[in-house]
């Protein structure tokens, strides 16, 4: 972002506050934000906490209000080995997920880096490409290639030898999951590469210049300036997309929808959903929810701290 | 880094080749959703697939507008999307304006609070919002998709205005004053011509997110007669699952979705990048 010094800003700002005492005008600039924030985010997550501690059964369907029972939900939820199933699926696919994406987006950037302007500006529209798609269209195509019948990805293994004619991806939950991972790690990898990318060409030349007549290895410069000299921007990066690949709802419902079996494919947001919109069990999805809300929170923390530090 | 050149140059041609093939396996996709767009059902069903789309045409594009829930869809979506941008916009640049033009008491915990909510995810929340928008009656509407939209999108469009604003120097206000603007004249006459830039940004964001949306709008718009472009497309895949689809007219029909989405996505994707990573690549 562009780009006062945090010093003149400041002074930028005081100067106003001299000039022209109004204490209430920026609250009255904040009001319309923080009275949809409120509306459509605060409402709904004391909602939220309330009806964790509610009892939705079978009666509450036929119209008897819910029963208090305080953390009942919890306790039976973190009793019940499905919920552990999920959670344990979650947070393994998120940190395969982000692992494969960083690392395949920084050897992406490095590329970028090291190779000549034509190939460079080939190799970030394709990246673009990919980093633009809509998240549905993009999975109404990788269906389409990884379809049993017809798909791409199938003549193509059979072509090369193996016999994958008509082979369903999508029922079998590893292979289900490495359908979503190739198509989770092709939509992020883009904008890894892109920070990264960022964060290499500031690097300056005399010192990798200095490192080469040195007689550091590539290896070496790698390890010794360009790793820590990008760490910065690959800790937020890798912290995003953790965070993001917790949330991965679109792409699992997609894959669900083209056939694949639920119960041993949900993910926690798919999960929710099912609970909630699927067996109205409102509590005990107002439960897991808070669990992901907590889980992201406590996820953003770092990032956000980071960010703040550069409004100050 | 033109210097890197002449270090790599051994392996230039091979890093090339690399990148070239990499961007063919990015790019493949994408390629593949146009291609099979292009070409009658009777060629994608066939045993071996055709990579180009010789004898190809707009058929598919054709039945895909004569058949009638795309419209409908794309109405939605145009709504939606439109109600979403303006408020959001109006919104985040009044929060823009009192965070980067004013101190005042409560400020850092309201950037905080922004920050936080920015980074919640729908899946924690969706549940409470279908029965919200329910006890207010407005599932299956616009009114109320948007209003969630609002508040989803609101967070980052702030943070992203906010360097905006900060980057017109407040001294240019001050001197069109001296020279007897009002407060009021000085800032749209003098600021907020050079805000034009950051505005259009921030609504090609908004305009992404909302357009792009998924679970929110699936939970919201159960009827079939309000779904949004994406929801339509989930339509396709579902019948996929139990059907022979015609997977040349999905593929039409997300063409049809995408391409705008990735025309403004070249727009904003810069101003993207550095904002989600702020100061991490300055250092």
């Amino acid at each position: 972002m562009t780009v006062l010094s945090p010093a003149r800003e400041q002074a930028a700002a005081e100067s106003v506050l001299r000039r022209r005492r109004r204490p209430f005008a920026p609250y009255l600039l904040l009001l319309p934000t923080v009275a949809i924030l409120l509306l459509a985010l605060g409402y709904p997550l004391v909602w939220q906490f309330w009806t964790s501690t509610q009892k939705f059964g079978l009666a509450q369907q036929f119209g008897r209000p819910p029963q208090f029972v305080g953390m009942a939900n919890y306790v039976q939820l973190f009793a019940d080995p499905q919920t552990w199933a999920v959670v344990g699926r979650s947070i393994a696919f998120c940190l395969i997920n982000a692992a494969i994406t960083v690392v395949l987006g920084v050897l992406v950037a490095l590329l970028m880096n090291a190779i000549g302007t034509i190939s460079r500006l080939v190799l970030q529209v394709a990246m673009l490409l990919a980093w633009a798609m809509p998240v549905i269209a993009s999975m109404t195509v990788w269906i389409w290639l990884f379809d049993w019948h017809r798909g791409v990805a199938n003549w193509l293994l059979t072509a090369a030898g193996l016999d994958f004619t008509n082979h369903n991806w999508l029922e079998q939950p590893l292979s289900f999951y490495f359908v979503a991972t190739v198509i989770v790690v092709w939509m992020s990898v883009p904008f890894v590469a892109f920070s990264v990318y960022a964060g290499l060409t500031q690097i300056s030349e005399e010192v990798m210049e200095a490192a080469a007549l040195d007689g550091a290895s590539p290896r070496q410069r790698f390890f010794a300036i360009i790793l820590p000299m990008v760490r910065p921007v690959l800790m937020i990066v890798t912290l995003l997309q953790v965070i993001w690949d917790l949330r991965v709802f679109a792409q699992i419902k997609m894959l669900q929808d083209a056939g694949a079996p639920t119960a041993s494919t949900d993910l926690l947001g798919t999960y929710i959903y099912r609970l909630g919109v699927g067996a109205s069990d409102f509590g005990m999805a107002s439960a897991l929810s808070i669990f992901v809300l907590v889980l992201t929170v406590a996820l953003s923390l770092f990032y956000v701290l980071h960010l703040m530090k550069e409004d100050s | 880094m033109r210097t890197q050149r002449r270090r790599f140059r051994p392996g230039r041609l091979a890093a090339s080749l690399i990148a070239i093939l990499v961007a063919a396996a990015w790019a493949f996709p994408v390629y593949w959703m146009l291609n099979s767009s292009l070409l009658p059902n009777t060629v994608l069903t066939s045993t071996t697939p055709r990579f180009w789309p010789w004898g190809g045409s707009l058929d598919n594009f054709a039945a895909v507008f004569a058949e009638g829930s795309f419209w409908p869809a794309l109405g939605m979506s145009v709504a939606i999307t439109l109600t979403t941008v303006v408020f959001c916009l109006l919104f985040a640049f009044l929060a823009a304006l009192a965070i980067s033009r004013f101190r005042f008491r409560g400020r850092a915990s309201f950037v905080l609070a922004v920050l936080f909510i920015q980074m919640l995810p729908a899946e924690g929340l969706f549940i409470a919002q279908y029965k919200l928008m329910s006890s207010l009656s407005l599932l299956n509407t616009v009114t109320g998709v948007s209003i969630l939209y609002v508040a989803a999108v609101v967070p980052f469009t702030i943070w992203m205005l906010r360097g905006f604003v900060a980057g017109v120097p407040i001294e240019l206000e001050e001197a069109a004053m001296v020279d007897g603007l009002s407060r009021t004249q000085a800032f749209f006459r003098i600021t907020f011509p050079l805000l034009a830039p950051g505005l259009v940004a921030s609504g090609v964001y908004a305009f992404l997110q909302a357009w792009n949306e998924f679970t929110v709008a699936l939970v919201i718009l159960q009827k079939e007669e309000y779904r949004t472009l994406p929801l339509w497309l989930r339509g396709f895949v579902q019948a996929s699952a139990s059907r022979a689809t015609d997977w040349g007219q999905v593929m039409a029909a997300s063409t049809l979705v995408a391409v705008p989405v990735i025309i403004f996505f070249m727009i904003v994707q810069g101003r993207l990048t550095s904002g989600l990573v702020a100061g991490a690549v300055k250092g």
